[in-house]
This record gives structure tokens, sequence and C-alpha cells, in this order.
């Protein structure tokens, strides 16, 4: 078979970095990682590093020490380059449809070692096929780990994303929705399939620093990240919403610590309810006695 | 006057109901609809009030005038509370509105009765009727059902609605006849039963018709059959009030459990009852009774998910209520130790459910990994359920509980202190618990983790 010279003189290096295409391309890991299985590649001969293509002003971003950057610089190989190394045959890795669900997210976590991590489980794996059922193995634990906050992180935004109404541009006259949200983990495009399921009649936008998707009525599209001045400002309508917030709260069963926990503080600057909270905390102690009174 | 205003008391005076969770409707999108909305299970909470509920719904009455004089009810009759009232279009364009901006997974509609019961009923399912059949919308509809309404009206409520929710109010007849003469214990209990049926129906409709539906081959066109005529997907739920009357807890759960049991209803909401502006002079004046609040549920789920019969729960010599300073699982331990330590390597599943501190989620965890080793004292650990109370009910591979501490007298006194050192969390059970991320089926049932 044909093999790519310059791919196989970064194989015979002391390590190789792989290249994936953004920081959340399992698809990309899972292709490489396939590859390198076969190769039987030492997971700390393997570095990993992402493009961040849709970034402003974010260049690639090499997740270990810069110095060490510095010296592999250009022998970057991308997940497809892999793919054209000559392999020898061997059995593939099986995974539960759960344990590769748990990969995916985990690789959306932004820990700078999670596709090493990814890569150093399988890798083990490999050699020993106990470690399979083996929940208490401390490497699938914190995949674990990543894979629940970054699950937690999807949820949340599903929950507190919040659209708002710009005049539309398109022939149609139909209001463009649009949101600004600042995830903690690589999810938006994670996230995304749930609001296409949801809202797939109208336009919207959901706008972050790292990059934003659109929803044209046809596909999703990516976009470059945004800035919080570039949000939307609050609209008239939003007032009902407030309105609402306002008179569902029971002040008489006041559970400050409940609703931390469930909405973070991280969370308000973008919730536009939350300007509401203090007032009503503070108003009722106050309302329950005048209750209790009458 | 105006929607706002409106919606400010409307909205106000519905927020004492707490059967307002969206949950139980899988695989429903937009795509390909000319709407918008979906349910994908487990609903969402978008928000949360500072009294630590979940914000789900858009929950609201359409009017809170009402022919009827329920004591504990800040709509009745004879409040002097400002009424106002809805048109049916205003609350499909707000509930549109609020879902459009993701803040919502749908409505959850009642009212106080106007006139007679069907021309209540009949705003309701027009509401209903509107969103979706003017609007295609596919999100969450909970409509609370008047009980004696006529029984097309239930029906047609039930074709448009995801849940369905009769007030069965308060535990017992004798409560219901004493602070809400108007109504009628027998009615609630046959409208419920009514419910049930159509659902039973409904689900067995389906069945046989994905029973009998042609597999197509890959790549032909799919056969499209009339979908099975759907009737609340998501169930039937009902709320009590607890604290209004003198009802005790075995007695409160004696009637949840004759509930699930009998009309296979999701769920049983415990509200405690909340003093409310213009409180009719026949009622308790205190603060909410939460903590009983709190104790019921966490029965119930003893109930539902960990095996436990209602009588088994209030323990005897308690005045039939439950133990305030202890979760109802570690009390029943307490009451029960000969059963313990329990060999977390050998005990069946059905014991492991009743070590407290350990949840259902904990104990699949732990019947998984015992499968490949014997477990000790640092999987324990590992797993993150190696708490006090947990410990002094277990056993391990390499740790053994004295007998001695056991039985002491102590015990129970020892326990208490150590979990008010270590972190007590109440998660606030009459909400719909987070983390839905990973664990979307066994989250809710971490109560005990
Ligand atoms: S019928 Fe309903 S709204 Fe009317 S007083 Fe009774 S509980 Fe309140």
């Amino acid at each position: 078979m044909d093999t790519n010279p310059e791919s196989s003189s970064a194989v015979s290096r002391d390590f190789l970095v792989i290249e994936l295409a953004q920081p959340d391309d399992f698809d990309g890991f899972r292709q490489a990682a396939r590859v390198l299985l076969a190769l039987n590649a030492e997971p700390h001969a393997v570095r990993w590093r992402f493009c961040q293509p849709l970034a402003q002003q974010m260049p690639t971003q090499d997740l270990f020490a810069a110095d060490e950057a510095g010296s592999v610089v250009g022998r970057a190989l991308t997940p497809d380059a892999l793919d054209q190394l000559p392999l020898p045959p061997t059995q593939p890795l099986r995974l539960g449809k759960s344990q590769l669900s748990t990969l995916r997210l985990a690789c959306c976590h932004n820990l700078a070692g999670r596709f090493a991590l990814c890569y150093r489980w399988l890798h083990r794996l490999q050699s020993d096929h106990r470690l399979r059922l083996d929940a208490l193995d401390s490497d699938w634990r914190e995949i674990e780990r990543l894979a629940k906050a970054a699950g937690r992180e999807i949820h949340k935004m599903h929950a507190f994303v919040r659209f708002r109404p710009v005049p539309g541009t398109e022939a149609d006259g139909q209001a463009m929705q649009i949101a600004w949200f600042e995830p903690e983990h690589h999810v938006l495009r994670a996230a995304s399939g749930f609001f296409r399921r949801r809202f797939p009649n109208m336009r919207w936008a959901i706008l972050t620093p790292q990059c934003s998707v659109y929803w044209d009525l046809e596909q999703l599209l990516l976009a470059p990240g945004s800035t919080a001045d570039q949000a939307p400002e609050p609209d008239a309508g939003e007032q009902l919403w407030l309105t609402y917030y306002r008179s569902t709260f029971n002040p008489a069963r006041l559970k400050e610590q409940a609703m931390q926990r469930e909405m973070p503080r991280k969370y308000w600057k973008n919730l536009p309810e939350a300007v509401l909270i203090s007032e009503l905390v503070a108003g009722a102690r106050g309302r329950t006695q005048r209750m209790l009174q009458t | 006057m105006e929607t706002i205003a409106k919606l400010s008391i409307l909205a106000d005076a519905a927020k004492y109901d707490a059967s307002c969770a969206s949950s139980g409707v899988k695989g429903r999108n937009s795509l390909g609809g000319k709407g918008m909305g979906s349910s994908e299970g487990m609903g969402i909470c978008h928000s949360y009030a500072p009294d630590g509920r979940c914000i789900s719904l858009l929950k609201i009455l359409l009017t809170n005038f009402c022919i009827y004089d329920c004591r504990y009810c800040i709509n009745r009759k004879s409040s002097n509370v400002q009424r106002a009232r809805f048109t049916a279009a205003e609350v499909v364009a707000l509930t549109l509105d609020f879902y459009r901006r993701n803040c919502i997974e749908g409505l959850f509609l009642s009212s106080g009765i106007i006139q007679s019961s069907d021309y209540t009923m009949e705003q309701l399912v027009e509401v209903a009727r509107s969103l979706r059949e003017d609007h295609d919308f596919r999100g969450y509809i909970h409509l609370k059902t008047i009980p004696d309404a006529a029984p097309e009206l239930l029906a047609l409520a039930g074709r448009y609605a995801d849940r369905l929710s009769i007030n069965i109010e308060l535990p017992t007849p004798e409560g219901l006849q004493q602070l809400a003469p108007e109504k009628n214990a027998k009615q609630i209990q046959s409208a419920m039963g009514d419910v049930a049926r159509h659902i039973q129906l409904a689900k067995q409709e389906g069945r046989s018709q994905a029973a009998s539906s042609i597999i197509s081959l890959p790549g032909s066109q799919r056969v499209r059959r009339a979908r099975p005529p759907r009737y609340a997907p998501g169930g039937q739920s009902t709320q009590m009030i607890v604290g209004a009357d003198d009802a005790s807890d075995a007695a409160i759960l004696l009637t949840s459990s004759g509930l699930y049991g009998g009309h296979g209803l999701r769920r049983v909401y415990y509200s405690a009852f909340s003093p409310i502006p213009d409180a009719s002079a026949d009622l308790p004046l205190q603060a909410p009774p939460l903590l009983r609040e709190h104790r019921l549920y966490q029965a119930d789920w003893l109930m539902r998910f960990y095996g436990f019969a209602h009588q088994e729960i209030v323990l005897p010599g308690s005045g039939g209520m439950l133990d305030l300073e202890l979760d109802p699982k570690l009390a029943w331990a307490l009451a029960h130790r000969q059963h313990f330590p329990m060999n977390l390597n050998r005990a069946p599943k059905e014991w492991l459910l009743r070590v407290p501190g350990l949840g259902v989620r904990s104990v699949q965890r732990l019947l998984m990994a015992r499968r490949g080793r014997s477990l000790r004292l640092a999987d324990l650990q590992q797993l993150r359920i190696a708490t006090a109370k947990v410990l002094a009910f277990v056993e391990l591979a390499d740790y053994h509980p004295r007998r001695a501490d056991l039985e002491s007298p102590l015990l129970r006194q020892q326990l208490l202190q150590r979990m008010s050192h270590g972190v007590v969390q109440q998660k606030h059970s009459g909400m719909r618990l987070p983390d839905m991320g990973l664990s979307a089926k066994t989250s809710q049932l971490s109560l005990f983790d």
C-alpha cells in the first residue's frame, strides 16, 4: 500500500501529534484512536491538539506545554492523514453504546487532557479486556466525571438559553430569535440538536464566545464566536416573563439555597429573571408575616 | 385589564399548586410540523424561583373567580382577593410567547369554577385545542380537570393534554367535608377512575396497533397509518394538602397507596398548607409544615421505588406520624436493627434498597461493581457512597461494624450528630431533581443518596 512519507516519518519520531478539527471533535478522535490502537501507539507517545476554526482571536490550541509544542509544529497529523497509514490486521475494539456516549460527552469537557485520558483508557482496555466491566477503574471514573459535567452543562444550556426576538431581515418578515450563552464546556454543537427539534420553524441563533450556531429553517450553520455586546437587548415582551417569575414565587416557602443549587450564580448574568431574585428574597419575610397576621 | 395585570393575579393565584412538573412524554418534536415544541422524556426546569421550586410550565389559572368556598383556597368565593379572567386566546398567546423564549416546557392550566363545571371545563379544553390544532404546539400541556364535568369533556381533554390531574385536595373524605363542603370525595374518586380507564384503553390500542404494524424493508416507502388515539400519555396526578386538617401521616400514606394502586396515578403531590392572604378563620395560622411535606415525599418514594408498604413506613408508637428528625428509611432501619449490618457483597437487591443512605442508583452501581470484585471500604469511597449513615448499617470484605455499636441506644443520637456535621442536603422532593444530562432515568431516584 502506498504510504505518505511525511506521515511515516512522524510515526518514527518520539511522539505523534494528532490535530483534531475542533475542540469537541469526537469523530476525529475516534477515527485517530482506531489507527493508533492498531499501531499500538503508547499513550505517552501521542499528543492531542485541536483547531479553533471558529473562534475569532484564538489560534490553534496546544494541549501541552508551549516549548514542547514549538518543537513539533508542522508534524501534526490529522485523523484523515492517519487513516492513510498501513495497518497490521487487528481485532477492532468493541465498546458498549453507553460507554461510547460517555466518551463522546467527556470529549466536550474543557479539560486540556481529555483526549489523552480517553485514549489512555482505550489503550489499556485493548490490552486488558476485563477493564471494560470495571466501573471503579480510576481512569474510567475520571472519564465519567468529565462526561457528567459536560452532560450537565448541555442540560443547563437547554434550560437556560433565553431567546429574544430581533426584527428579521428575511423576505418573510419573520423575527429572528437570538440568544447569548456562555457555556463552560465545548457543548454548543452537542446541545444544538435539541433546539432544532424544538424550533424547526423559527429562525434562531445561539451566540457564544467560542462559536455560534444559526438555524436558517433548513440547516444548522456554525459561525464564529461573538461578544456579549452583540447579543440583543431585552424587548418589551420580556416584562411578561418577569411578571410571571415574580408572581409564581411563594414567599412563605423561601428556600434560597435550593434555588442556587439548581441555578448556580454563574448562569445569572444571562438570565433575565435573575435581576429579580434579590428583591424577592428581601421582601419574602415581611410578606409572610403579613399573611400570618391577617 | 391588561394582560400583564391579569398575569400577575392569575399566576399568583395558581402558585400554591405543587403538581407542576413536565415529564413522561417521549419522543415528540416539531420536525415536519408547522409549529413548535418537543417533549423528550424528562421535562426541563427552565428556571427556579427563590422558593427552590422548579419553573417548568406556565402555571396559571384561567380565572380566579370561583363559585365554591373551599376554606384553604385563596380563590374561594368569600376571599376578597382581586379577581381576573383570561380569554382562551390570551393564554394561548402567552404560552407560545414564553415557549418561544425558551422559558417553559409548556402550560399547566387550572381554573376557578365559573358558572358551571361544564362551562369551565369547556374553556380549559378550548385553550388546549387551540394550542394543538391552530398552532400545532407540541410542547407539554397539563390540564387540571373539574371532577364533575361531563364525560365527553373529560374525553376531549385527554386528547389534547399530556397529563390530566384531579386534586384529591385532602387526605380523608372527612377533611374534604369539613374544608371543602361543596366538593364530593366520591365524585373525585370516580372521575379519577374514568381518567384511568381512558388512559388504559389508549395504551392498549397503541400496543395492539404497534404489534400489527408492518415492518418496512430498508429503502421502501414507510407505510403511513393513522396514529392511535392519544390520551394523556403523561398519565394522571393529584395533589393533597398537608397540614390544613388533622389527618395523620399514616392516613395520608394510606390514601396515596390506594391512589397508586387503584387508579395507577403517576404522582401524588403533597403541598404543605401555605398561609394565604385573607385566610379563612377555620384554618391553622402557622408557617407551612415544610419538613413534614419533605418527609412525606420521602415516604412516598419508599413506596414507589424502594419496595416499602405504606403501613411499614410509619412506625408503631409514633402516633401515626413520621419522624421529623430522621428520614423515614433511616427511622425504619433504626427500628429494625436485627436485619443489619447488611452485607454489601451478598445481600439481594431488595435488601440493599433498605440500607439508609443508599439510593436506587447507588444500589445499581454496587450490584454492577460487585460482579467483578469483592467490595471493600475503598470501593465505597470511590463510588462516593461511604457516608456515616451507610457505614453504620453495612459490612464489607474489610469492614465490620461492631455489633455493640449497632445495638447501642446512642446510635440515633450519634447519627444525627454526624449528619448535621456532614453535608445535609435536603433536596426538595416536591420538585423535579437536577442532573438529568446523563442519568435521565435514575437521577429522580436519588433522594436518599
Ligand atoms: S373550587 Fe378550586 S378554585 Fe374554587 S375555591 Fe375550591 S379550590 Fe379554590
